[in-house]
C-alpha cells in the first residue's frame, strides 16, 4: 500500500511539474490549474500547521494542562482575539492595539541587533591594517575592500554636489557597485539553474528512473 | 530567416533544458576548486573536539532543498565523523522533515549512531530571533520535548546543554528569514558562539560581508557549488557533486547566449547606422 501511494505521489508530482513547465511554451489551462492548486494547498497547509503546531502546543495545551500556572498566556491569547476583530468593519479598530504592540516590540528588538551586527561590527571589520595580511593577494583584497567600502558609501552622499575629486571617488564607488551587481546576477543565475536541476533530477531519476 | 522573440525564447528554454538534462544522464566528472569560505566552515567543524554538542538548524523548506539539503547531509556526516553530538532545530516549519530526511540518509552509513545519544531533533519553534534569544537563556524552556515527545531532561545528549553557550558551534542552513542572519545576530554577536552555515546562491552575496575579521560568520556555503565543495572536502560523493556538471554546462551555455545576444545587438546597431 505504501509503495502504491509512493508511486502515485511521484506521478502526481511529475504531472504538476510538467504543468508548471508548460508555461515556458505559453500560458495554458494546465499551468493555471497547477497554480491554483498550489495556492489552495499552501493556504490549507499553513492554516492546519498554525493550529496544530503553534496554537495547540503553545497555548491551548498549556492552558488545558495547568491553567493557573500558565495564566500569563491569557495576554497573548487576548491579543490574538483582538487581532481577529479585523474581520468585522465595526470592530476593526480593536486590532490596532495588538498591531501596535507587535510593531513596537519588533522594532525595539531589531534595532539593537541590527545596530550591532550590521553597523558596528561591519564598521569594525573594515578598520583593519590592510598590509598585515600574509599574502600579496590578501593585501590587495583588503585594500579593495577598504577602497570599495569608502567609495561605495560616498556614492550615496548627496549633501554636496559631486564634482572634481568627489566625482572621481563617486565614480569609483559606482564601479564597485557594478561589480557587486554582476556578482549578484551570477549567483542568481546559479540559484535558478539549481532549481531546474532539482526538478529535472526528480523527473529523470525518481519518475523515469533514467538516472542510476 | 528572422525568428520572433517568442520563438527565440522557446529555443533558448529547450536548449537549456537539454543542456541540463544531458550531464545528469551522462556525468562528466568535472572537479570543483574549494573556496576559502567553504574551507573556513569545514575547518570550524574539523577543529571542534570530539564529544562536543553542536546545533544544525534547518531553516528552509522543500523549494530550496536542491541547494541546501546536500549541505545538511554533508555537515551531519562531518559532525558524525568527528564524533560530535548533533542537535537539529528548525525556524521554518518544514525544516523538521528536512532534518529527518537528512538523518535518514546519513544514518545508512552510520548505523551505530543513536537518537537521543548522538543526535536529537528538537523540531520547529515559531519566533525567529526571539526564539534564539530565549535559547541563550534556557534551551529547555524553548524546547521542552523533542519531535518524538521525549522530555528534554530525559535526552542523554542534552544532559549538560542548558544554554546556547554550551554549544560548540551553530550552523544554519537558510533560505530566508528567519535563518542564518538571525543566528548570527544573536548566537554570534550576543553569545559569542561561532556561527557558520549555508544559504541559497541568490542570497550568498548578501552574506559574504559577514565573513570578515570579526568572524561574524565562520565561513559560508553559498549554493550548490559550495555544497559540492564541502562534499569533496569530507570525501563524500553526494548529490551536489553529481549535479555540478549540469550546473557548469548551463553556466557555459548562458555565457554563450549572453555573448550571442551582445553580438546581435552590436550587428543590428551597426546595420542601422549604415542605413
Amino acid at each position: 500500500m505504501i509503495s502504491i501511494m509512493n508511486t502515485f505521489g511521484i506521478w502526481l508530482a511529475a504531472f504538476f511539474t510538467l504543468c508548471i513547465f508548460s508555461f515556458l511554451y505559453k500560458d495554458n489551462p494546465f499551468y493555471k490549474f497547477a497554480e491554483q492548486v498550489f495556492v489552495g494547498l499552501s493556504a490549507a497547509y499553513w492554516l492546519v500547521y498554525i493550529i496544530y503546531s503553534i496554537m495547540v502546543p503553545n497555548l491551548f495545551a498549556k492552558l488545558a494542562d495547568d491553567f493557573s500556572g500558565n495564566i500569563i498566556l491569557l495576554i497573548p491569547a487576548a491579543l490574538g482575539l483582538m487581532m481577529l476583530m479585523r474581520i468585522h468593519p465595526k470592530t476593526q479598530w480593536v486590532s490596532r492595539y495588538p498591531i501596535a504592540i507587535m510593531v513596537g516590540t519588533t522594532a525595539g528588538i531589531s534595532m539593537l541587533r541590527y545596530m550591532k551586527s550590521d553597523i558596528l561590527q561591519q564598521l569594525t571589520a573594515t578598520m583593519i591594517n590592510p598590509f598585515a595580511a600574509a599574502t600579496t593577494a590578501e593585501v590587495i583584497g583588503n585594500l579593495l575592500m577598504i577602497i570599495g567600502t569608502i567609495c561605495g558609501v560616498y556614492f550615496f552622499y548627496f549633501s554636496k554636489k559631486q564634482e572634481g575629486v568627489s566625482k572621481a571617488v563617486s565614480k569609483v564607488g559606482i564601479w564597485f557597485l557594478m561589480v557587486s551587481f554582476g556578482a549578484t546576477f551570477g549567483y542568481t543565475v546559479m540559484a535558478r539553474i539549481s532549481l531546474l536541476i532539482g526538478r529535472l533530477d526528480f523527473l529523470l531519476g525518481d519518475w523515469l528512473h533514467l538516472i542510476k | 530567416m528572422k525568428l520572433s522573440a517568442m520563438v527565440e525564447r522557446r529555443i533558448i528554454y529547450l536548449v537549456l533544458l537539454v543542456a541540463v538534462a544531458l550531464p545528469l544522464l551522462f556525468p562528466i566528472g568535472w572537479k570543483t576548486e574549494v573556496s576559502g569560505y567553504t574551507q573556513m566552515a569545514y575547518d570550524l567543524i574539523e577543529n571542534t573536539p570530539e564529544g562536543k554538542v553542536v546545533i544544525i538548524s534547518f531553516d528552509y523548506d522543500p523549494s530550496t532543498m536542491t541547494e541546501l539539503q546536500p549541505m545538511g547531509e554533508a555537515m551531519i556526516e562531518h559532525a558524525f565523523k568527528r564524533d560530535q553530538k548533533i542537535i537539529t532545530t528548525a525556524l521554518w516549519p518544514m525544516g523538521v522533515q528536512m532534518a529527518e530526511q537528512a538523518f535518514d540518509k546519513v544514518l545508512r552509513d552510520y548505523p551505530d549512531k543513536k537518537r537521543g545519544v548522538d543526535y536529537v531533533n528538537l523540531g520547529y519553534k515559531v519566533g525567529g530571533m526571539v526564539t534564539i534569544q530565549a535559547m541563550g537563556r534556557d534551551m529547555k524552556e524553548v524546547y521542552p520535548k523533542d519531535t518524538r515527545n521525549t522530555p528534554y531532561e530525559e535526552i542523554p545528549l542534552l544532559a549538560n546543554t542548558r544554554r546556547l553557550k554550551d554549544v560548540a558551534w551553530v550552523s544554519s542552513l537558510s533560505s530566508g528569514v528567519p535563518g542564518l542572519k538571525e543566528w548570527m545576530m544573536v548566537a554570534r554577536d550576543s553569545y559569542n558562539v561561532p556561527v557558520t552555515g549555508g544559504c541559497t546562491a541568490v542570497s550568498a552575496p548578501g552574506f559574504f560581508p559577514y565573513v570578515n575579521e570579526q568572524r561574524q560568520l565562520t565561513g559560508l556555503l553559498g549554493g550548490l557549488k559550495a555544497a559540492s565543495e564541502y562534499e569533496s572536502l569530507i570525501g563524500r560523493l553526494g548529490t551536489a557533486t553529481t549535479k555540478m556538471d549540469a550546473q557548469s554546462v548551463a553556466h557555459l551555455l548562458i555565457l554563450i547566449f549572453i555573448a550571442l545576444g551582445n553580438i546581435k545587438v552590436f550587428v543590428a546597431k551597426r546595420r542601422k547606422s549604415n542605413d
